[in-house]
C-alpha cells in the first residue's frame, strides 16, 4: 500500500462530495483526508484526497470516478511535482508559568498564536505532515487539549493550472 | 518542474477539453432550423418558446419533445401534478403497472427491443424505493433508462415527511446519474441531460426526483434547454494506433476468438460485428447478454462461453491465443476462477467504458471507444495487416473446435419421473415461434435452458436479467417488450419461483391489450438453487420446493390464476401436448396466455462449471468431463 494524493475537479452540485466518497468507501478504500472547496473558476471546486492504496486499484477508482458525470479532471499529485500543505489548530495547556515556553516552542516552527486565555493557548500552523507531527510532539509536554486538522491540500508546481485544459480550451 | 499527471493516461482523455453544447441554439430565440445534427438534445430538436407553464407541464412537454412515446408509471401523492397533464398528452401513452417494479422493468424491456430510452413514473418514498431493484438492473445490464420520481416539496425535504426517501441517495450506486430537482426552471435542461445520458456513451439509468412543488410552480418552458455537462465526453472514436496494434496481434494469432458481450448489441454494431468475424475467420462465442449478436446458424457461432456455456465455446476461450473482447466485461460467470481464465491469450478489450479496460483482465491492446465505430476500423485495418503479412491458418484450430462443437453439442437426459423435460419445452417455443419473436427469460434454470436452446438469429431478441440475475424480470420486461414491438410474438419464459413474483402485471397486460405469451416452466421449485442443493448440498432441499406443479397441491393454480387476470390459461403436462400446446399458445392474440408446462423437477442444467473452479473443469453431466486427450 502507497499513499497518493489525487485532486479532483468538480462541477459544484449538490450531492458531488458523496458521490466522489462514496466511491472509494464501495471500494473499500479509506481515505486519508479529504479537503473541498472553491476554485478559481465559478461553479467548480476542487477535493484533494489523500488514500492508502496499490497502484492497480488507485487506477480502477479513478476510473470510475471519471464516470461520475460531475467530475470534471483527475491528477494524481506526485509529491516531488507539487506542493502539499496542512493545516493544524492546536489548543494547548499554558498557564503563566508555561506560556513563554509554548510560545517559543510555536516559533520555532513558524507556527502562530491564535488565541489565548489564562490557562490554554491555541497554535495555529501549516506544513508538511511531518513539521506538524513535530511540532506537535513538541507541545505534548505541556498537555494538548484538542486538536483539529485540515485535509491535505495540494497543488501542482509550475506555472500551469488544473483547471485551464480542462475548460478553457474549445 | 512538473505537474500533476492524469491517473492513467492512456484510457482517459476522454475528460476534457469540453467545448460548450455549442451545436444548441439558444432556446427561446426561434432561430430558424429545428433539426441541428449535433445537439445533444435528443428527439426532434423543435424550437419552442417561451411559453409559461407549470413544472409538471414541462416534464409531460420535454417527454413530448424527447420523442417519448410510452411510459410506465404508477401515481402517488408527490408524483400527482405530474399525472394531470399527462392526462391530456396526444403523444404519450401511459401504461399504468399494478407494482412499481413493473414499471421499471416494462420500461427494460421496452428499451431492450426498440433501442429507445425506456420511461418509468412514479411517485415518492415507496413508488421510488420499489423502483430500486428495476434501477439496479438497467445499470448491471447497461439499459437506457430515465426514471422519474415524485419527491416531496422541497419546504419538507429531510424532515420524514409522509412517503419521503432521499431517493437519490439510495440510487446513487446504481445509477448513470441522478438529480433531485426543485426549481421548475430547471426541468427541461434537467430532462434533455437525463434522456441525454441514459442513451450515450455506455447506456444506464438515469433517475430525476422532482419535488412536489417543482411540479407545482410555474416556470417558462423554451425548447431545445442547452444541455451543460462539462465532465461528460464519452470517446466514440477508437484511437487508430490502438486499432492497428490490435490488428497486428489479429494477423499473428493461431487461436483467436472473438467473446462478444451485450456492448455489440448496445452499439448497433452487429453488422458490423459480422463483417469483422468474416474478414478474420474467427470463432465468435456470444455471452448472455449477446445471445442474437451473431447469428447461431452462423457457421463461426460457437456458442455461449461462461458458467453453463457450451463445451466448445467454454473451451476456445480456454485454449485461445488471442481474445477479441468486443462490449463484454469479463464478468464472474464467464471466466469461472480468474486466473485460471484464458491463460495463453493475449487481450483486445473494446469497449466505450474506459473502466471496464483491465478491470478483471488486463487487456494487451485496449480500444476505448464506440464499437459501431471500432469494429469497421478493425475490419480494415486486419484486411489490410492480411495484405501484408498474409492470413494465419486457423484450419488447425478450427478443426479442433468443430470436433468439441460435434462431440459436445447441447443436449439434455430425458428425466426419470416420467414428467417432460423443461429443455424440449423451452426448444420447441423457439422452434415453432422462429427468430422474429422475441424471448424474455426471468432468472434461474429456465433462463440458462432459453438462452441455450431457443436459436437467436438478430439482436434484440433475447431479454434477461444477466449482471443483476432479478428474478421476477419476465412478465413486466415482456410486457415492456410487447409494447415497444407491438407486432412481434413476445415469450415471457419464467419460472414458477420468478412468476410468483410480478405476476400482477398480467392484469397490465389484460387491460391494456397487451397480449404476451407466458410460458411458466413449472417445475415446482426454486429450480436452479434446488440443483445446486443437488449437486452441493447432499440433495438437502431447504426450502426450495413451492407446490405448484406435479403431485402438490399447486399453489396458486396458474391456470386459475391466468384466468383471474383475464388471461387465456392452459395447462400442459405430457410430452406429446408440448407441439399443440405451442401452437394453441400462438393462435390467441386477443388476451395475453399464460401456459402451465408442468416439467420435472430433476432436470438439471449442464454443462455446468461449478463455482469456484477453473474453466477447464467444465462437466457436460454430473461428474462427467469431457475427454480432452484427443483435442490436446
Amino acid at each position: 500500500m502507497s499513499r497518493h494524493t489525487l485532486s479532483v475537479l468538480v462541477e459544484d452540485k449538490p450531492g458531488v462530495l458523496t458521490r466522489v466518497a462514496g466511491l472509494f468507501a464501495r471500494r473499500a478504500f479509506n481515505i486519508h483526508s479529504l479537503a473541498v472547496g472553491p476554485t478559481e473558476i465559478e461553479g467548480m471546486s476542487r477535493i484533494t484526497v489523500v488514500v492508502d492504496a496499490e497502484g492497480d486499484l488507485l487506477e480502477q477508482v479513478t476510473k470510475q470516478l471519471n464516470k461520475l458525470i460531475n467530475v470534471i479532471k483527475i491528477v494524481e499529485l506526485a509529491s516531488d511535482a507539487s506542493v502539499q500543505r496542512d493545516h493544524i489548530m492546536v489548543k494547548v495547556r499554558a498557564d503563566a508559568t508555561s506560556r513563554l515556553q509554548v510560545t517559543q516552542a510555536a516559533e520555532l516552527f513558524r507556527a502562530s498564536v491564535i488565541d489565548v486565555s489564562t490557562d490554554s493557548l491555541i497554535v495555529e500552523a501549516t506544513g508538511v505532515p511531518e513539521k506538524l507531527n513535530a511540532l506537535l510532539a513538541v507541545l505534548e509536554p505541556f498537555g494538548i487539549r484538542e486538536i483539529v486538522q485540515s485535509g491535505t491540500l495540494a497543488i501542482s508546481r509550475g506555472a500551469k493550472s488544473m483547471s485551464d485544459r480542462a475548460l478553457r480550451s474549445a | 518542474m512538473s505537474k500533476g499527471t492524469p491517473a492513467s493516461p492512456a484510457l482517459m482523455a476522454a475528460k476534457s477539453p469540453v467545448p460548450s453544447a455549442s451545436g444548441t441554439k439558444r432556446a427561446g430565440t426561434r432561430l430558424a432550423s429545428a433539426a441541428h445534427s449535433v445537439s445533444p438534445v435528443p428527439g426532434p430538436n423543435h424550437t419552442i418558446g417561451p411559453v409559461e407553464m407549470t413544472g409538471s407541464q414541462a416534464i409531460v412537454r420535454s417527454l413530448e419533445e424527447l420523442g417519448v412515446d410510452d411510459v410506465f408509471g404508477l401515481p402517488g401523492g408527490a408524483i400527482l401534478p405530474t399525472y394531470d397533464p399527462l392526462m391530456d398528452s396526444e403523444r404519450i401513452n401511459h401504461v399504468l403497472v399494478r407494482h412499481e417494479q413493473g414499471a421499471g422493468h416494462a420500461a427494460q424491456g421496452y428499451a431492450m427491443v426498440t433501442g429507445r430510452t425506456g420511461v418509468a413514473i412514479v411517485t415518492s418514498g415507496p413508488g421510488a424505493t420499489n423502483l430500486v431493484t428495476a434501477i439496479a438492473d438497467a445499470h448491471m445490464d447497461s439499459v437506457p433508462m430515465v426514471a422519474i420520481t415524485g419527491q416531496v416539496a422541497s419546504s419538507v425535504i429531510g424532515t420524514d415527511a409522509f412517503q419521503e426517501a432521499d431517493i437519490v441517495g439510495v440510487t446513487m450506486p446504481v445509477t448513470k446519474h441522478s438529480y433531485l430537482v426543485t426549481d421548475p426552471e430547471q426541468i427541461p435542461r434537467v430532462m434533455a441531460e437525463a434522456f441525454h445520458l441514459a442513451s450515450t456513451g455506455r447506456p444506464g439509468p438515469v433517475l430525476v426526483d422532482v419535488a412536489k412543488d417543482a411540479q407545482a410552480g410555474p416556470m417558462t418552458f423554451s425548447w431545445p434547454p442547452k444541455i451543460d455537462l462539462p465532465g461528460y465526453r464519452p470517446t466514440v472514436k477508437g484511437h487508430p494506433k490502438q486499432v492497428r496494434e490490435a490488428a497486428r496481434l489479429i494477423a499473428s494469432a493461431q487461436r483467436p476468438v472473438l467473446y462478444v458481450g451485450g456492448g455489440v448489441i448496445k452499439a448497433h454494431a452487429c453488422d458490423e460485428l459480422a463483417e469483422l468475424a468474416e474478414t478474420t475467420g474467427a470463432p465468435v462465442v456470444t455471452t448472455l447478454t449477446a445471445r442474437g449478436a451473431f447469428p447461431d446458424s452462423h457457421e463461426q457461432h460457437v456458442g455461449m462461453p461462461g458458467m453453463h456455456g457450451s463445451v466448445s465455446a467454454v473451451t476456445s476461450l480456454q485454449q485461445a491465443d488471442l481474445l477479441i473482447v468486443l462490449g463484454a466485461r469479463f464478468d464472474d460467470r464467464v471466466t469461472g476462477v480468474l486466473s485460471s481464465f484464458a491463460p495463453h491469450a493475449s487481450v483486445i478489450h473494446a469497449d466505450i467504458d474506459p473502466a471496464e479496460i483491465s478491470k478483471n483482465r488486463t487487456a494487451d491492446v485496449p480500444i476505448v471507444g464506440s464499437l459501431a465505430e471500432i469494429l469497421p476500423d478493425l475490419s480494415k485495418a486486419a484486411e489490410e495487416e492480411f495484405g501484408k503479412t498474409g492470413r494465419p491458418a486457423l484450419e488447425p484450430w478450427w478443426s479442433q473446435l468443430n470436433r468439441l462443437r460435434d462431440t459436445y453439442p447441447l443436449g439434455w437426459t430425458e428425466p426419470d419421473d416420467g414428467l417432460s423435460a423443461p429443455q424440449n419445452v423451452i426448444k420447441q417455443i423457439g422452434a415453432q415461434t422462429g427468430p422474429e419473436g422475441v424471448y424474455v427469460a426471468g432468472v434461474g434454470q429456465h433462463q440458462m435452458w432459453s438462452a441455450q436452446f431457443i436459436k437467436y438469429e438478430r439482436p434484440h431478441a433475447w431479454l434477461n436479467s444477466a449482471g443483476l440475475g432479478t428474478m421476477g424480470y419476465s412478465v413486466p420486461a415482456a410486457m415492456g417488450a410487447k409494447v415497444g414491438s407491438p407486432d412481434r410474438t413476445v415469450w415471457a419464459i419464467d419460472g414458477d419461483g420468478c412468476f410468483q413474483m410480478t405476476n400482477q402485471e398480467l392484469a397490465t397486460c389484460a387491460i391494456n391489450n397487451i397480449p404476451v405469451k407466458v410460458a411458466v416452466i413449472n417445475n415446482s421449485s426454486l429450480g436452479m438453487v434446488r440443483q445446486w442443493q443437488t449437486l452441493f448440498y447432499d440433495g438437502r432441499y431447504s426450502n426450495t420446493d413451492l407446490d405448484t406443479g406435479h403431485n402438490t397441491r399447486r399453489i396458486p393454480d396458474f391456470v386459475k390464476l391466468a384466468e383471474a387476470y383475464g388471461c387465456a390459461g392452459l395447462r400442459c403436462e405430457r410430452d406429446e401436448d408440448i407441439e399443440d400446446t405451442i401452437k394453441q399458445a400462438l393462435e390467441i392474440n386477443d388476451r395475453p396466455v399464460v401456459v402451465d408446462f408442468v416439467v420435472s423437477p430433476n432436470a438439471m442444467v449442464w454443462p455446468m462449471v461449478p463455482a469456484g473452479v477453473s474453466n477447464d473443469l467444465i462437466q457436460i453431466a454430473r461428474n462427467m468431463t469431457p475427454q480432452w486427450e484427443e483435442e490436446d
